[in-house]
């Protein structure tokens, strides 16, 4: 992993830090090439490609035919050829043309052939809501990419994650999707452009210590659980937050000890609840710690409907009030 | 086909509208042969000519050694086929039919060509070096490919229809990047080959492989087997115009080539090869030749196609054409014929056994190359697995 070394740390915000991890791959390895629509000039919708096609040209920053399938499919070819594409989906809704081609493809290729081919590619998509946006552009489809055997699956909170995370998963030699909470896009954050990264990619972290409950989070849902655990800590309640980074692999063993410190756990993330990553998640921690439980894992996310119109998302999504309520519910066992 | 072809109009009156006549036995005036079905040279022509300069420099033992890969990629079909009913193999995909298209197609292109096939291209398999025992293990259920694709750059089979266009666009792109197109050096300059059926032009990744391709320029040969059926569909339900028609939408060439006459598929393969290599950018061609069996082993084509129709095709065989074609330049005595039969027999024995004797992989084997780096869930579902395994040799 290399970096500019001996710099101090930069506040940045995860959007610039995002650029700045891709910018440090390609120096790092001419074989990483980025393909998306509209992230050359433009620098993509959200600019998080700005400057790159600028700087590395237009043969390793190529913006592409308006089809997503397309995109993901030539991405194959050239992971087979021996690059490692970085692909821009434009917003969550619209990876679905591409779902067959990563479900069926992507995911496969390592295990169907034996171990002869890899395909080191970064699937990066801008996801979750709270922007105020049409349909299409605000939804959580997470679920969908960790149930899929062959896919690593993270998603960063922080600008430090933001340029960490990007590198490793460029690094890695298994395709990786990344998600981008699209509305911290401009939170600012400190970041160590040190020589190694702080975390590995698929460690989780615990944010704020506590002894009362584990509230687990990811994404843009992990600024949510730091408010709520300055909110309780005012009222006297502990909260342990975890930010997962990784869902898959899950790190279980940060998340199990946690748990049986605490005996409680909630999961908060914007997708709907239903075979969400917070099913799995309570699924594993009952199993896992069964006799150290004091109350149900409880499961805080978007209901059960699709990504509704952005004049409700104010409701739909999980704010600290939601999160609070089910730590009352919790402590309330 | 016509080529002022418009979209009927919505009337309230009955539509009268009438679907184009399905060309189903005569590829037309723009199709490429050297070879008519007699065996007998085509004359000179203006869609033929362009390419006679590829079959001028066939001698003649590269006409016999064209026959004996028609032979013996017809016998490791047949093999296939046998081995599915007698319960060897879950599925076979037979080529019945489809030999001139693939050996012609397979024997142009170059070692550092790079091939992208469907699931029925065992003689493009063939020519690119892969053991047909190779292809077996996927349909016996041992593994899904059984061969490593960079060692004859042949990709794995693959299965769900029109990915695999797409992966041949992107590796070509990959190629262009490499600096390997349009060098001159014949050992360098390298293309790519995208496989697929008439079925395969209605999927959408074809498509916008072609976009992509297009756009880019890039090394690849799009070659589209228009055997005419689509499992039980017929061609004329998965497009209005033939593929080669349709290329020119995309912007680049399209060439139909008689995909029966093994002289025709090579020379135009060989050409759009070319064309690729020196940076002429992308070529789709359609060969018009048809499937003799079944879909796979599992569908029953008497349900829903006559008779009359295979007959036609019959009398066009590919390997019949190019014996005659040898006999009457005194190219193939008994003698030798009875050898190479006599040498497909010993390949289909070779195969027979050697599937037979294919051992199953340890069940273990299943949780390996999930990933290309440790995962903890997968290793740890291992590890439940083989002590649960481990209980009933404990029992034992």
């Amino acid at each position: 992993m290399s970096a500019s070394s001996g710099a101090a740390p930069q506040k940045m915000t995860i959007a610039k830090a995002l650029n700045a991890g891709m910018r440090a791959a390609m120096e790092a390895d001419s074989k990483v090439v980025l393909l998306g629509e509209d992230i050359g000039k433009l620098g993509g919708v959200f600019r998080i490609t700005e400057g790159l096609q600028k700087d590395f040209g237009e043969d390793r920053v190529i913006d592409t035919p308006l089809a997503e399938s397309g995109i993901m499919g030539t991405a194959v070819g050239l992971a087979l050829r021996g690059y490692r594409p970085v692909v821009e989906i434009q917003f969550d809704g619209f990876v679905y043309p591409a779902f067959d081609q990563i479900i069926s493809q992507v995911s496969k290729m390592h295990y169907r052939s034996q171990g002869h081919l890899k395909l080191p590619m970064v699937i990066r998509i801008p996801y979750g809501g709270g922007i105020g946006a049409v349909e299409h552009h605000s939804e959580s489809n997470e679920a969908y990419f960790a149930h899929t055997a062959g896919l690593r699956v993270v998603t960063c909170s922080s600008a430090e994650d933001g340029y960490w995370m990007m590198q490793q998963a460029i690094a890695s030699d298994d395709p990786v999707v990344f998600y981008e909470p699209k509305r911290r896009y401009h939170e600012r954050g400190e970041v160590e452009l040190g020589e190694s990264a702080p975390h590995g990619l698929h460690d989780a972290v615990v944010r704020a210590e506590g002894s009362d409950v584990t509230l687990l989070a990811y994404g843009p849902m992990v600024k949510t659980a730091m408010i709520a655990a300055q909110s309780a800590e005012a009222e006297g309640t502990s909260i342990e937050v975890i930010d997962l980074r990784s869902l898959s692999p899950l790190d279980l063993p940060v998340i199990l000890e946690s748990v049986k410190k605490t005996g409680r756990a909630i999961v908060a993330h914007e997708a709907q609840t239903f075979l969400g990553m917070g099913a799995e998640l309570a699924a594993m921690i009952q199993h896992e710690s069964f006799y150290h439980l004091e109350a149900p894992v409880i499961r805080v996310g978007g209901y059960n409907i699709p990504y509704p119109p952005s004049r409700h998302e104010e409701v739909f999504l999980p704010d600290l009030d939601r999160v609070l309520d089910a730590v009352d519910r919790s402590l309330a066992y | 086909m016509s080529d002022d072809v418009v979209a009927p109009v919505a009337t309230a009156a009955p539509a009268t509208h009438e679907p184009p006549a399905r060309d189903i036995t005569d590829g037309g005036p723009d199709m490429v042969q050297f070879l008519d079905a007699d065996g007998q040279p085509v004359a000179l022509n203006e869609v033929n000519s362009p390419y006679a300069e590829y079959v001028d420099a066939i001698d003649d033992e590269q006409l016999r050694s064209l026959y004996r890969d028609l032979v013996l990629v017809r016998r490791v079909d047949a093999e296939g086929h046998a081995l599915q009913r007698q319960g060897e193999l879950g599925l076979w995909p037979s080529l019945l039919g489809q030999e001139a298209a693939q050996v012609g197609a397979g024997r142009a292109m170059r070692p550092q060509d790079y091939a992208f096939p469907g699931y029925r291209e065992h003689g493009v398999a063939w020519c690119k070096g892969v053991d047909p025992i190779n292809l077996l293990g996927m349909f016996r259920g041992v593994n899904h490919g059984g061969w490593d694709s960079n060692e004859n750059n042949f990709h794995l089979y693959t299965i769900v229809i029109g990915n695999q266009m797409l992966h041949a666009s992107g590796y070509a792109m990959g190629v262009q990047k490499d600096g390997m197109v349009g060098t001159g050096d014949p050992e360098r300059d390298t293309a790519v080959m995208a496989f697929t059926g008439d079925g395969g032009t209605a999927q959408g990744d074809y498509n916008e492989s072609l976009v992509f391709a297009s756009v880019a320029h890039s090394p690849v040969v799009f070659f589209v087997q228009n055997n005419h059926w689509a499992i039980s569909e017929p061609n004329d339900r998965q497009f209005t115009i033939p593929p080669y028609q349709r290329a020119r939408g995309f912007g680049i060439p399209g060439v139909r080539v008689d995909g029966n006459d093994v002289l025709a598929s090579l020379a135009v393969t060989q050409g759009a090869l070319d064309r690729a290599r020196s940076g002429g950018g992308p070529t789709l061609i359609e060969a018009f030749t048809y499937r003799m069996g079944a879909h796979t082993t599992s569908d029953d084509p008497t349900k829903y196609r006559i008779a009359a129709e295979v007959d036609i095709w019959k009398k066009k065989d590919p390997i019949d054409r190019l014996r005659k074609h040898l006999e009457s330049k005194g190219l193939a005595d008994q003698e030798w014929l009875e050898a190479l039969d006599a040498e497909a027999d010993e390949l289909a024995l070779r195969i027979r056994t050697a599937c037979q004797q294919m051992p199953n992989p340890p069940h273990s084997e299943m949780f390996e190359k999930v990933y290309a780096e440790p995962h903890p869930l997968v290793e740890r579902e291992r590890e439940e697995f083989l002590a649960y395994q481990a209980s009933f040799e404990e029992e034992d």
